[in-house]
């Protein structure tokens, strides 16, 4: 049987799969916020003079990023809770998107705080500024805005790997596309339209990490 | 001994090395360095470059830590603290509080470039003197007044020339109150038409005399005129030193000689 694209089924499973489209966008940014926020501290602990510290997360973060991110999603979702760790799939997606790409972002942040100038440090201590203002008032705030767009990237980059998140059965965009296929028997309109929708996130967002580069560039 | 200035012997000094040694790799920069700034002294130091000068002022300002002997700074040890008669290595806190009395202008400015002249000059007092903003403020225009930047309060570095940078540096190091104000080298970054805003600033710091000032500098003329004491200093020691005319027209040490010989040619 030969398939002719249907529009009319296309506007039928469109709402459904807006609605897959809204899963994704949610798990990619609550994700997205983890992975900012874990990892600066991931960041910084690696600084730490403690070799108790910065030792181990070392190690934490150099396995994260030499392992799938599937590997962490089954172990969240299917090894966990034989120790009575539960959560919803939902959850265990968007912790494993988060901790899976915190690795990363660690490396962003330790690339922007090496880029600032030593002589920020010496005049930070000739000024005689604790150690949290050092950080939060003169180190980080020219740290972070160059990083825009290497953070703009991941996030995109979280968008579309946020796919994989159908494995533990988040009904996100993918699984959405896929579920309507089976049900239909149907595959060309739905993962079509699901890679359109895709492109239509991803595109411009990729066009507006482009702007901010330029204007960093600029601006330097 | 040395001839210090006599008019500084009836006060303690207010900074004091004993024995400073600092070692970087193979290179001891400072040899067993013994050295005293006497309060409200000012003191040149110069030397062939290399030679350990601006190593003299990082060990003081604690961005460096010396390899042996003691810094005192108006009394107190500053690198250690005293327990049971005994010198032991000084925690962040007792390094925070004696740094407090030393201030210093660095070479390349090292302003904040995400705040303005302003704020570059507040942030400290802000936040560390816990200052109330207001005060904070007005103190801060008196000073960019003092230093001709009246007019540049909410400049960015990025919009100043290298001399309205180190003068907004200048006064940003004021805002702190040090006791002991550190200049490294620093005109040495400025292109030459810059060069005497920034020393005009220092020449006017020096004239009203409430702080000890210490600096490193190739501007021989500036350093016989604003000095009590010139500094000759080479391989880690003191080779030299004594007041400006004693020091720059009649040196005792061949190497002195030979130094002032080769930087006066030029």
């Amino acid at each position: 049987m030969s398939e002719l694209f249907d529009w009319e089924f296309v506007v039928e499973i469109l709402p459904r799969l807006l609605g897959g489209l809204l899963v994704t966008v949610e798990a990619t940014l609550a994700g997205f916020i983890i992975a900012v926020i874990l990892g600066l501290f991931l960041a910084l602990g690696r600084r730490s003079e403690n070799p108790w510290i910065s030792q181990p997360l070392g190690a934490i973060v150099e396995f994260i990023r030499s392992t799938p991110l599937l590997v962490q999603l089954f172990f969240f979702f299917f090894v966990l809770p034989r120790y009575g760790i539960r959560m919803p799939a939902f959850v265990v997606g968007t912790l494993a998107l988060g901790l899976h790409y915190g690795t990363y972002t660690s490396e962003v942040y330790r690339a922007g705080i090496d880029a600032v100038d030593r002589g920020q440090w010496e005049a930070a201590v000739a000024l005689n500024f604790s150690p949290w203002r050092v950080w939060t008032g003169i180190i980080l705030p020219q740290a972070i805005p160059p990083m825009f767009p290497a953070l703009g990237n991941y996030l995109i980059g979280m968008f579309k790997e946020s796919a994989q998140l159908l494995a533990i059965t988040v009904t996100e965009l993918m699984l959405t596309a896929r579920v309507i296929g089976t049900e239909t028997f149907r595959f060309l309109e739905p993962i079509t339209l699901a890679g359109v929708l895709y492109f239509l996130v991803s595109y411009p967002a990729a066009l507006i990490v482009q702007r901010l580069e330029a204007r960093y560039a600029r601006s330097r | 001994m040395h001839a210090a200035g006599n008019d500084q012997k009836s006060t303690d000094p207010i900074v004091r090395f004993e024995k400073v040694t600092k070692i970087f790799g193979d290179l001891t920069v400072l040899r067993e360095l013994d050295f005293e700034v006497g309060a409200r002294e000012k003191i040149t130091i110069v030397g062939p470059s290399g030679s350990g000068k601006t190593t003299i002022l990082r060990v003081l300002m604690t961005l460096e830590k010396p390899d042996g002997g003691v810094i005192y700074v108006d009394g107190e040890p500053l690198w250690h603290r005293e327990v049971n008669g005994k010198l032991v290595e000084a925690s962040e806190k007792h390094l925070r509080k004696v740094r407090g009395n030393i201030g210093m202008v660095f070479q390349h400015f090292n302003l904040f470039p995400h705040m303005t002249a302003l704020r570059n000059v507040t942030e400290a007092p802000i936040h560390v003197m816990k200052m109330p903003t207001g005060d904070a403020e007005e103190r801060a225009v008196q000073l960019l007044k003092q230093v001709g930047l009246g007019d540049k309060l909410e400049h960015y570095p990025s919009q100043l020339s290298g001399g309205q940078k180190q003068r907004v540096a200048i006064a940003r190091a004021l805002a702190m109150r040090p006791k002991v104000m550190l200049f490294d080298e620093v005109t040495s970054a400025l292109d030459p038409e810059l060069v005497g805003e920034v020393l005009g600033v220092i020449r006017e710091l020096a004239e009203e005399g409430e702080m000890a000032m210490i600096l490193v500098t190739h501007e021989m003329g500036f350093a016989r005129e604003v000095s009590d004491r010139v500094v000759f200093f080479d391989k880690g020691q003191v080779v030299e030193q004594g007041q400006p005319a004693d020091i720059f027209d009649n040196p005792q040490s061949e190497r002195t000689r030979a130094f002032f010989s080769a930087v006066l040619r030029h």
